[in-house]
């Protein structure tokens, strides 16, 4: 009975395993990769008059980020306008990374040190508004900041202001919203990094009479640095194309790239426009996740190896040690 | 002294203050639902009314028929797919282009929302699909397959192909096994997979608001444009409700997931 045959559910059967994989294959193929690809050609075409496309190709909607035709002159002249709204995006998302690093880091330190036991709690509590809708997170945020809001109501109370703070609609109010909307994504994937390093590290540099924060700068943040990096990404990305905190906080008087790409599709109708703006932003998301995907998997090649290379010297030792 | 060396002052504080963050306005506008006085200021007493007034308006009526009935629809859909795919890549040998297929199943989370929402516009005006409550059913299968498939995909990890292989041995039909061992046993993962991909698709607003076209509106439709013209108790209640149901189906989800993986450590 050595080499029975074991046969599994699925075992040399691709019929079989075709036919389980096309829904999945044809639902995401053809109501997410051809939209996607649409949107692409899109971009290359001249705009209707009511919104859709005419089927001419043409550039302009690439163009008409740096310039707008002079309604006199019928010149081409320079207008930063768009790229304004492209820099104003990137600032609010690098600024709600920064604030929700400098939260979420302790956060996610102080869970990895709770007892096993409780740590699972503590995780579900910050994953929950994750779940949560969006919007209505959003909603609330606005409800408690705005003007007469109960923020105000109780600060004016105390008398520790006199006249309400006006934070909504301004780009505090469109960062505290990303910050709010994406600090869950920060945690978690730091939490995962923390969880996992060796705390004897840090006994071993405090031996060595590191201060407290160079044992956190030299020690800890070079042994969670993916960590560091994922969390970063996972806040960054839905922050720059963010729709629904400038929509809200912002009370459309502060665009981001998301309000603009949906207004073009909405209000003023340009849709190759919209389309490309899509385009460079998606573009720039998928550069960025396979730039770190790459650098992660040549660091874990490259910590595989060197395990690899260990492990084989051990056997090439035990080896010679028998041999005697 | 070495707990003392694992310990950052002030980490509890600022953790406090990120669950506070999280959790405040949301506490803040359930508490203002039950307040009988539209006013911010004053507390009148609890009340009920506002919800027994939502639960009668009919604009939100008709709005939470149609959010539930397409979440339970494309999450029923999206976890029926989720299951296939996870059978045809975990179940059976390795085969060339695995990795290329679990990347497209969590594709849908990769692209941002926003380019979901108008690529699903351009392509259903396209192909001249009315757009309505069927588009956003459509658009919301879409994107709640890679929320379903991870927890199946990873209950389905965590069984053992002895099992299939013993009830095969024992001349099993591929069906049978299918049905009596190996579904049974996925049944955690498979009801997690579906509350999640439930809530994602009741969460929904940035999709739903662009391809839903004139005349269909989904409960965060309604909630954002009855925002525009100015805050209620009204919407306090209805967003209170959402908020509740979120969480206990997340609970839900978590609690089975838990059950699942003390099981696997004992």
């Amino acid at each position: 009975m050595s080499a029975t045959h074991k046969p599994t559910l699925l075992e040399n059967d691709g019929v079989r395993r075709s036919l389980l994989l096309s829904p999945a294959v044809i639902m995401i193929g053809i109501f997410l990769i051809m939209p996607l690809l649409m949107v692409l050609v899109f971009s290359f075409l001249q705009p209707g008059t009511y919104g859709g496309v005419i089927w001419e190709f043409s550039t302009d909607a690439y163009r008409q980020f740096f310039f707008e035709e002079d309604f006199l002159t019928e010149e081409m002249v320079f207008t930063p306008a768009y790229l304004e709204i492209f820099g104003a995006s990137f600032t609010n998302a690098v600024i709600a990374v920064f604030f929700c690093f400098l939260v979420g880091f302790p956060t996610a330190y102080f869970i990895a040190t709770r007892p096993a036991r409780t740590q699972g709690l503590w995780l579900f509590a910050i994953t929950i508004p994750y779940w949560v809708n969006l919007l209505i997170r959003t909603v609330s945020m606005l409800f408690i900041i705005r003007d007469q809001g109960p923020l105000n109501e109780f600060l004016l109370n105390l008398g520790i202001i006199d006249k309400p703070l006006s934070i909504a609609y301004t780009q505090y109010a469109v960062v505290l919203g990303l910050f709010y909307s994406y600090l869950p994504f920060m945690v978690l994937p730091l939490y995962a990094a923390i969880e996992r390093f060796d705390f004897s590290l840090l006994n071993a540099a405090h031996d060595l009479y590191a201060s407290r924060w160079k044992a956190l700068r030299y020690v800890l943040f070079p042994s969670v640095r993916n960590g560091i990096i994922a969390g970063c990404l996972l806040v960054f990305i839905p922050s720059l194309g963010a729709f629904i905190a400038p929509d809200v906080l912002g009370g459309g008087k502060q665009l981001m790239i998301g309000n603009m790409i949906a207004l073009q599709f909405q209000g003023s109708r340009n849709w190759p426009f919209g389309a490309a703006a899509a385009v460079i932003l998606l573009t720039f998301v998928l550069c960025l996740l396979m730039f770190f995907a790459w650098r992660a998997s040549k660091s874990s090649q490259s910590a595989q190896q060197k395990a690899q290379h260990k492990a084989q010297q051990k056997v090439q030792q035990t080896n010679e040690g028998g041999s005697h | 002294m070495n707990m003392d060396i694992k310990h950052y002052p002030g980490t509890r504080a600022i953790t406090i203050f990120c669950l506070l963050v999280l959790y405040s306005p949301m506490l803040v506008v359930a508490v203002y639902s039950f307040n009988s006085l539209r006013s911010i200021s004053n507390w009148g007493g609890f009340t009920f009314d506002w919800y027994i007034k939502a639960f009668n308006n009919p604009a939100i009526q008709s709005a939470a028929l149609n959010s539930l009935s397409i979440a339970f629809t494309a999450s029923l859909i999206a976890t029926a797919i989720a299951v296939c795919a996870s059978l045809a890549l975990l179940r059976g040998k390795k085969f060339k282009g695995q990795g290329a297929f679990a990347g497209l199943l969590s594709l849908p989370l990769m692209i941002p929302e926003i380019i979901t929402a108008v690529a699903s516009l351009v392509f259903f005006v396209a192909i001249h699909l009315t757009l309505g409550l069927g588009t956003i059913l459509l658009a919301h299968i879409v994107f709640c397959i890679p929320f379903a498939y991870l927890p199946i995909s990873a209950r389905m990890k965590g069984i053992s192909a002895d099992y299939d292989q013993a009830a095969m041995d024992l001349y099993a039909s591929r069906w049978a096994c299918f049905h009596y061992v190996t579904l049974p046993m996925l049944m955690p993962g498979i009801a997690s997979g579906m509350m999640l991909a439930f809530i994602v698709s009741l969460d929904d607003f940035i999709v739903a608001n662009m391809v839903a076209g004139p005349g269909a509106s989904t409960l965060p439709m309604t909630i954002y444009s009855m925002v525009r013209i100015g805050f209620t108790p009204e919407i306090n209640a209805v967003s209170t409700l959402l908020l509740l149901t979120s969480t206990l189906f997340v609970g839900g989800s978590w609690l089975l997931n838990r059950g699942d993986k003390q099981q696997r450590s004992e």
